[in-house]
């Protein structure tokens, strides 16, 4: 008989008072004041992200402005020399942008098409098992350490570059731009797969209605449907390039001119500011002109990243 | 029919050798530091200050000093990663807020390390005087870690069923005590796996630390979060540049130390995810 | 026979954005009534019976006006929390959270703050009790929900919805999914459970409201059509379309 041995459960019968007896006081304490400062913290987390963003973006403008108030942005911006230590000091980043953009260019020419293709042969080629290991091979190239693929570029990469070219030294932007290809591969490949295996089943099956191949299909229906992603992926795999720092700070032989070709010595505007801030007293022109540095980098890779995320949404839709 | 069938056939072999171009270095480069390294890894390597001007001696301190970091970033960027991940899932409106949170979780994640590195100098090392510490290598790290944080821990919230939300909130729990103990606890295996996965390449960064905590010779283990430490990435960048004549044998069994601590960290990661995976019922 | 209605809506209209749900419902349910909802698909009984514990609210869009009154007192006076502790609901299709048997329905009373195990258990035992389902679960309360078959899951909501001592229950279609056997039993609970607590039954199926439901309602596009005696709304409908619907000219 259910109904007699219902004390147990709350009884209904006077609602007022057990609105105050089912509460245990802890509980009523709990959603009365745990909860509140719970919440709060959850929003100000959210808000913490942004400030984090603003701050960065401040300190860089704040000691970037610390120079220009010494230093003539223009000549900063324009001046085509990079002698922070010579008496007066010149502070010209079109070297270090360069070098950057040579590296770079180097870099992307090299692993868009070795990216993309991989994926290509990843997502729509391979089967499952080898897909598998592929896969993780890529995790794995993703997670080697910058510094050692630096370190394994000064003592291997350089050495066999300079006899194949015949250089005076293999400490140049081309070892940059292999490592940082490689590098970059993951980026490009997990995105690049990522928006390929996105592409409607139902495309693939009306080509191949059609009597298309599978490369066909591929090539003319998938491929070009993948493009906004793929795009994405590129743009991402040029930001992890244009911030990367290590690799090219140990082999692309630290010279801060402007560079004729990739198979000379240059600099990046990553590799001035980790090699040139430990020799900087606070407060020196030079010092504020490393973040100078710092700031340019910051608005090229929010650039960058910016139009990624455009495509990235658009390829979602 | 047969032209397009070679076509396929070809144009598939060439994306086959492009995908050996590239998986065949990556066999070889963690081969070529195995083969190197391996020797040269004793118990004196792995639980030995640097001597000689680290011609000799081990690399201890240096382990320790990651490990540390390692420690410290997690301590701050997990909690405030989850917690942020909760506030875009379960409370923002779609509106300018959410979208600039939104956005500033993007812009982290492509801020270049050296950046962060600046940043963490600035505004730990100098304005709030932590000096070159411990604690300011990992709130650098920390915040750097943070947009994998947001994004995997999003992921895995976003990825447990809308029912059990309402399931308890029809019974008259509160918002908190739903997340709590209705969605936390099946999002935790994701949020663990982003997690460790970005730790372990917090664990081999090295520009962030540069100016913020490392230190060059240190042949001692840190006393508070406000001493310096040694740090693997650092040292092997540290004694591949900086140092000369160090037997090379030493920088390959450093590289296959650094490299074996972040696929530890990965494949527990994996693990995670497996177990949780079998073990999950929805 | 004049008592006071446990639940009264006055002029209730409900929204989301743009588009109207519901328009004026004025709906008075007494103490210990099972009333039936019946209409087509997209006729507001849901959004109705949702409206009643504030689970529409969940939609960000939603908004109503009009009053909606328990034991006379206007709910916007209640917090959610203690409302929705007051006004159960069983979903449409069976939904179990990924724990033990014992967990589903013991997560109400520890949200609530119910600690002591002891209590704990007895009130476990109670609901599942209560809800036709002990007998066949007493001996693997630790085993995981999602093992029950579709009606013990159902039930198992129905007795999760008890432990946290409602005095409404709300059924969305708590039987669509569900084979005949598994029917009866619910049914045969909300019968048992009518002299204990007042029951609103939205069911797409005219044949099950006829068959627990003493009083009926039947909406459409968003207007409540008419209410009445569950016979004489199956024998002598009033209303045109209501003769229509549950002589199955449309629907």
């Amino acid at each position: 008989m259910p109904n007699n041995s219902s004390e147990s459960i709350a009884s209904h019968a006077e609602p007022r008072r057990s609105e105050a007896g089912m509460l245990a006081s802890v509980t009523r304490w709990r959603r009365k004041i745990g909860e509140p400062i719970i919440e709060l913290c959850i929003r100000l987390s959210g808000i913490l992200v942004v400030v984090f963003v603003f701050l960065i973006f401040l300190f860089l403008l704040r000691d970037s402005l610390s120079l220009f108030r010494q230093y003539p942005l223009r000549r900063f911006l324009f001046g085509t020399a990079w002698l922070p230590i010579s008496e007066p000091p010149q502070f010209g980043v079109v070297p270090l942008l360069l070098g950057s953009i040579y590296v770079t260019l180097g870099a992307i020419v090299i692993c868009v098409p070795l990216g993309v293709g991989s994926a290509m042969f990843i997502a729509e080629v391979a089967p499952k098992h080898l897909k598998n290991v592929l896969k993780s091979l890529v995790e794995i190239l993703a997670s080697i350490p910058s510094v050692v693929l630096g370190f394994l570029g000064i003592i291997w990469l350089a050495p066999v570059l300079r006899n194949t070219f015949h250089l005076s030294t293999g400490m140049c932007g081309l070892t940059g731009s292999l490592l940082l290809a490689f590098m970059a591969l993951p980026t490009i490949i997990s995105i690049s797969e990522d928006a390929l295996i996105s592409v409607p089943r139902t495309y693939r099956e009306a080509a191949f209605g059609l009597g298309a191949t599978r490369w066909q299909t591929l090539w003319r229906i998938v491929l070009p449907s993948a493009s906004s992603g793929i795009l994405a992926a590129v743009m991402l795999g040029i930001g992890r390039v244009v911030g990367e720092t290590m690799v090219v700070l140990m082999v692309t032989g630290n010279a801060p001119v402007i560079p004729r070709s990739l198979l000379q010595p240059l600099r990046t505007l990553t590799a001035t500011i980790a090699g040139e801030m430990g020799e900087t007293v606070g407060g020196s022109d030079h010092y504020y002109a490393l973040f100078a540095v710092g700031l340019v980098l910051f608005a090229i890779t929010f650039t960058i990243n910016l139009v990624a995320d455009l495509f990235l949404r658009r390829a979602r839709k | 029919m047969n032209g397009a069938k070679l076509r396929q056939q070809i144009a598939f072999s060439v994306l086959g050798a492009i995908t050996l171009l590239i998986v065949v270095p990556i066999i070889l480069v963690i081969l070529y530091i195995i083969i190197n390294g391996a020797g040269s890894i004793t118990w004196q390597f792995l639980t030995q200050a640097p001597r000689n001007g680290m011609k000799a001696g081990g690399i201890f301190p240096a382990i320790v000093g990651t490990i540390l970091l390692v420690v410290g970033t997690m301590l701050f960027a997990l909690p405030l990663g989850v917690l942020s991940a909760i506030y875009l899932v379960e409370y923002a409106r779609d509106d300018l807020f959410t979208r600039m949170i939104k956005l500033s979780v993007v812009n982290l994640s492509g801020i270049p390390s050296i950046v962060y590195g600046l940043f963490g100098f600035t505004a730990f090392v100098l304005l709030l005087h932590f000096g070159t510490s411990l604690l300011a290598g990992s709130l650098t790290l920390g915040i750097m870690s943070l947009p994998v944080i947001i994004t995997a821990s999003k992921e895995a919230l976003e990825s447990v069923p809308l029912t059990y939300r309402e399931i308890s909130l029809s019974l008259g729990a509160t918002k908190w005590q739903t997340i709590r103990y209705c969605v936390l606890p099946y999002a935790i295996p994701g949020i663990l796996t982003g997690t460790v996965l970005s730790l372990s390449r917090a664990a081999g960064e090295t520009a962030p630390i540069l100016f913020t905590v490392a230190a060059f010779y240190l042949p001692r283990l840190p006393h508070s979060a406000f001493d310096q430490v040694m740090a693997l990435p650092y040292h092997l960048y540290v004694i591949a540049t900086q140092v000369p004549n160090i037997p090379l044998s030493i920088s390959f069994a450093t590289a296959l130390v650094l490299i074996a601590l972040v696929f530890l960290m990965n494949l527990v990661s994996i693990i995670l995810r497996a177990h949780y995976r079998k073990k999950r019922l929805w | 026979m004049v008592s006071e209605p446990v639940i009264k809506t006055v002029h209730l209209d409900c929204f989301f954005g743009a588009h109207q749900v519901l328009r004026n419902i004025n709906l008075e349910i007494p103490a210990n009534e099972i009333l039936g909802i019946i209409g087509p698909a997209n006729s507001g009984k849901t959004t109705f019976l949702r409206a009643l514990n504030r689970l529409n609210y969940l939609h960000r869009t939603y908004s109503q006006s009009g009053e909606i009154l328990l034991d006379g007192r206007d709910i916007r006076q209640i917090s959610d929390n203690l409302l929705r502790k007051k006004i159960g609901i069983i979903f449409a299709l069976p939904q179990v959270l990924p724990v033990s048997i014992l967990d589903n329905v013991a997560y109400g009373p520890k949200v609530h703050g119910v600690t002591n195990k002891e209590t704990l258990a007895r009130t476990v035992e109670e609901a599942l009790k209560r809800a036709y389902l002990w007998e066949e679960v007493k001996d693997r309360l630790q085993e995981p929900a999602v093992r029950l078959s579709g009606g013990q899951q159902q039930r198992l909501c129905i007795a999760r919805t008890l432990a946290v001592g409602p005095q409404v229950i709300l059924y969305d279609e708590p039987c669509s999914g569900l084979d005949p056997i598994s029917t009866a039993k619910v049914e045969d609970a909300m019968q048992q459970l009518k002299a204990d607590y007042t029951q609103i039954l939205v069911t797409n199926n005219t044949k099950q409201a006829s068959r627990v439901s003493e009083r009926c309602a039947f909406f459409l596009m968003g207007e409540l059509v008419e209410i009445g005696p569950t016979h004489d709304l199956f024998t002598y409908p009033q209303d045109k379309r209501t003769d229509d619907y549950i002589t199955g000219r449309f629907g």
